[in-house]
């Protein structure tokens, strides 16, 4: 270093730069210079948003919360849902209309006797029938009917209102009138006009659907036939506006076929659109769930959806509140959940939306 | 304009036909007849009952006797005490619309009011409350709602009574078929009560040294109803099947506890004139708030 120095002559007036004066950054003050942040996707900075927002994470913490409940509860407690309250195999008559962490009368006895006896933290139903894990299996098949229907409506809404988008001229305008159509049908009358009918005429015992019953399928039967119709509205909108860019264009004039130009270039631009749209969506079917269930359209007995549990507490609602108010607790909370949860995901997501 | 209006109109007479197609093949469809019920009826008796319900035609035929029917009111008679449909309808239609007009009065008005009311006070304590409880309405079903109002005020408390003909109280079942729909438009009101308060018009009413109150009611308002207008036949379907399900609960004796039962008994006849009915009343309320729409609004072009 020193041998270089003395190499360095610089003439007076010469404007040459004086090397000497300066030292080279170590990698600390470079890094300090580096300005722009880290590179982030689209994905990582719409999770950012997201989990800055303590609406979103309330409703994420009690969403995670209720499943975890739905997905273990049913391991602890040794009760089934349909199942009349047994002890040591014999049928407890004593066990009806408990109130929460009450033991019947043979439960009691086989308690003193040293046996172990699983509390009903809800009480039982006037069937004898432990409450708790029939709110849990309800709030399950309402979960399981809200999921269900979006997917359905996704897909259905999905491919018909790309294919109307897509291709555009005659068929777009003969398909968006049997939308429209469809659109101005009261939906919640041909719901219950639909489940009426097919509660009836459906049968599916002896197919794979046999387990979930009659009514459970023709409910998604009824959300698929009509709750598709906004979906096929947004996304063919969506493809609308996304056909007239210059990436679609430069796909169709190397021959791309239309079904990979619209999964490959139209999908991935509105699908997070799409899915906050499907967000929305379950709140929807598990609020018109619970109320045909009220109806008495619902899921088949013995199975409980929380609607149904609702509607049966009806009957003994002066003496057993808590019945009435359990399931309804869990409805709201699920509802408002989700609610909160697909705003908070518009807000994160749709980069159309600036605030 | 003549043009969009006709459309619409079309549009809404071939969604009530499709509903009364429906409907009716629909019911068609449920194996056994009306009178394949509970106990064994004597053939001939049976074939009377046919013969005087056209059930022993072909079924196209019966589809054009029940549309010829409907064009005169005739809905048929219950299959199961025998009563006309059009009786039992309009019956239970002047309780039901009496509630449902109370319901759509008080969620119009209050929607109206707490919407302004959180527009004007953006992100300060009074707007944040209403937010707040807004938000937690919409995630109430109305039947919950109207079990909880019941337990509470009827049984437990005994501030209003349980409803008898003779003494309706329709506090209860009235709230609860209004607050979502409140809920709604108090959120609606607040969104375009802020997009016309940040109009250039508004700021000079500001300038000119109009009144706050004159700028609210006169010229915010008035412009910041239009997209509620919209929601006014979504709100009356809404508030149909609402009732369903709060009479039901109130056992309030109107048109929807009438529907609920008809389900419950398979009265066929019953449910066909209800559903009929009801969607007629849906289709033509979303009629009437799409054609006021472009009424009020004459920045919306007709396509």
């Amino acid at each position: 270093m020193e041998a270089e120095k003395k190499d360095f002559q610089k003439a007076p007036f010469s404007l040459q730069m004086d090397l000497s004066k300066f030292k080279k950054a170590t990698e600390e003050e470079k890094r300090q210079q580096d300005v722009m942040s880290e590179s982030t996707t689209f994905f990582r900075d719409g999770m950012r948003k997201l989990f800055k927002n303590p609406l979103a994470v309330f409703s994420i913490v009690v969403l995670s919360l209720i499943i975890i409940l739905i997905l273990v509860a049913p391991l602890i407690v040794p009760y089934g849902y349909a199942d009349m309250n047994t002890v040591n195999g014999k049928r407890d008559k004593t066990a009806t209309n408990m109130v929460p962490f009450q033991y019947s009368e043979l439960e009691q006895e086989y308690m003193a006797e040293g046996g172990e006896r699983f509390p009903h933290i809800f009480g039982t139903d006037s069937q004898g029938r432990d409450y708790f894990i029939r709110c849990v299996y309800g709030t399950r098949v309402s979960l399981a009917v809200g999921l269900v229907a979006s997917v359905i409506v996704l897909i259905i809404g999905m491919l018909y209102g790309s294919i109307s988008g897509y291709f555009g001229g005659r068929l777009d305008l003969v398909m968006m009138r049997i939308v429209d159509i469809i659109y101005s049908l009261p939906d919640m009358l041909v719901i219950i006009l639909l489940s009426v009918v097919l509660k009836q005429v459906l049968d599916v015992s002896g197919t794979v659907f046999a387990s979930l019953g009659t009514n459970m399928i023709s409910m998604f039967i009824v959300f698929g036939a009509l709750y598709w119709v906004s979906m096929a509205r947004l996304v063919r909108g969506q493809i609308l506006g996304i056909k007239q860019n210059e990436y679609v264009l430069a796909a169709q004039s190397v021959g791309a076929k239309p079904g990979r130009i619209i999964r490959k270039h139209i999908l991935p631009n509105c699908i997070s659109v799409i899915f906050i749209s499907t967000a929305l969506q379950i709140p929807n079917a598990i609020f018109t769930e619970s109320y045909l269930s009220f109806v008495g359209l619902g899921v088949q007995a013995p199975m409980p959806s929380l609607g149904s549990l609702a509607n049966a507490a009806r009957d003994g609602l002066q003496s057993y509140p808590y019945r009435l108010v359990f399931p309804a607790i869990l409805i709201c909370l699920i509802v408002l959940s989700f609610n909160l949860l697909g705003d908070a995901l518009r807000d994160a997501f749709d980069p159309k939306l600036v605030k | 304009m003549w043009r969009y209006v006709l459309k619409r109109i079309l549009l809404a007479i071939l969604s009530i036909f499709i509903i009364i197609t429906l409907t009716f093949f629909l019911m068609h469809a449920i194996p056994g007849g009306p009178f394949a019920a509970e106990k064994a009826i004597p053939d001939n008796v049976k074939a009377a009952l046919e013969r005087r319900f056209n059930l022993d035609k072909p079924v196209f035929t019966q589809y054009l006797l029940y549309l010829r029917n409907l064009l005169r009111f005739d809905f048929g008679v219950s299959m199961k005490h025998g009563r006309d449909v059009s009786r039992i309808i309009s019956e239970g239609f002047a309780t039901s619309a009496r509630l449902g007009g109370f319901a759509a009065l008080v969620a119009i008005a209050a929607g109206l009011v707490l919407g302004s009311l959180a527009a004007l006070t953006r992100n300060r304590l009074p707007d944040r409350i209403i937010i707040f409880v807004t938000t937690l309405f919409t995630a109430i079903p109305s039947f919950v709602l109207a079990t909880l109002l019941l337990l509470i005020f009827c049984l437990q408390l005994k501030v209003f009574p349980v409803w008898s003909a003779t003494n309706p109280s329709y506090v209860l079942p009235v709230i609860s078929l209004a607050l979502y729909p409140m809920a709604y438009i108090t959120r609606l009101t607040k969104t375009s009560m802020l997009d016309v308060l940040g109009q250039d018009y508004i700021r000079t009413a500001k300038a000119k040294g109009v009144k706050d109150v004159i700028i609210i009611f006169k010229h915010a308002l008035r412009n910041a109803l239009i997209p509620v207008v919209t929601y006014v036949g979504p709100m009356i379907a809404y508030i149909v099947t609402g009732s369903l399900v709060v009479e039901t609960v109130f056992t309030i004796g109107g048109l929807g506890t009438q529907f609920v039962t008809s389900i419950t008994n398979r009265d066929y006849s019953v449910i066909m004139g209800t559903t009929i009915f009801l969607a007629t009343l849906i289709v033509i309320a979303s009629l009437i708030s799409d054609l006021m729409y472009k009424l009020v609004d004459p920045r919306i072009k007709f396509d």
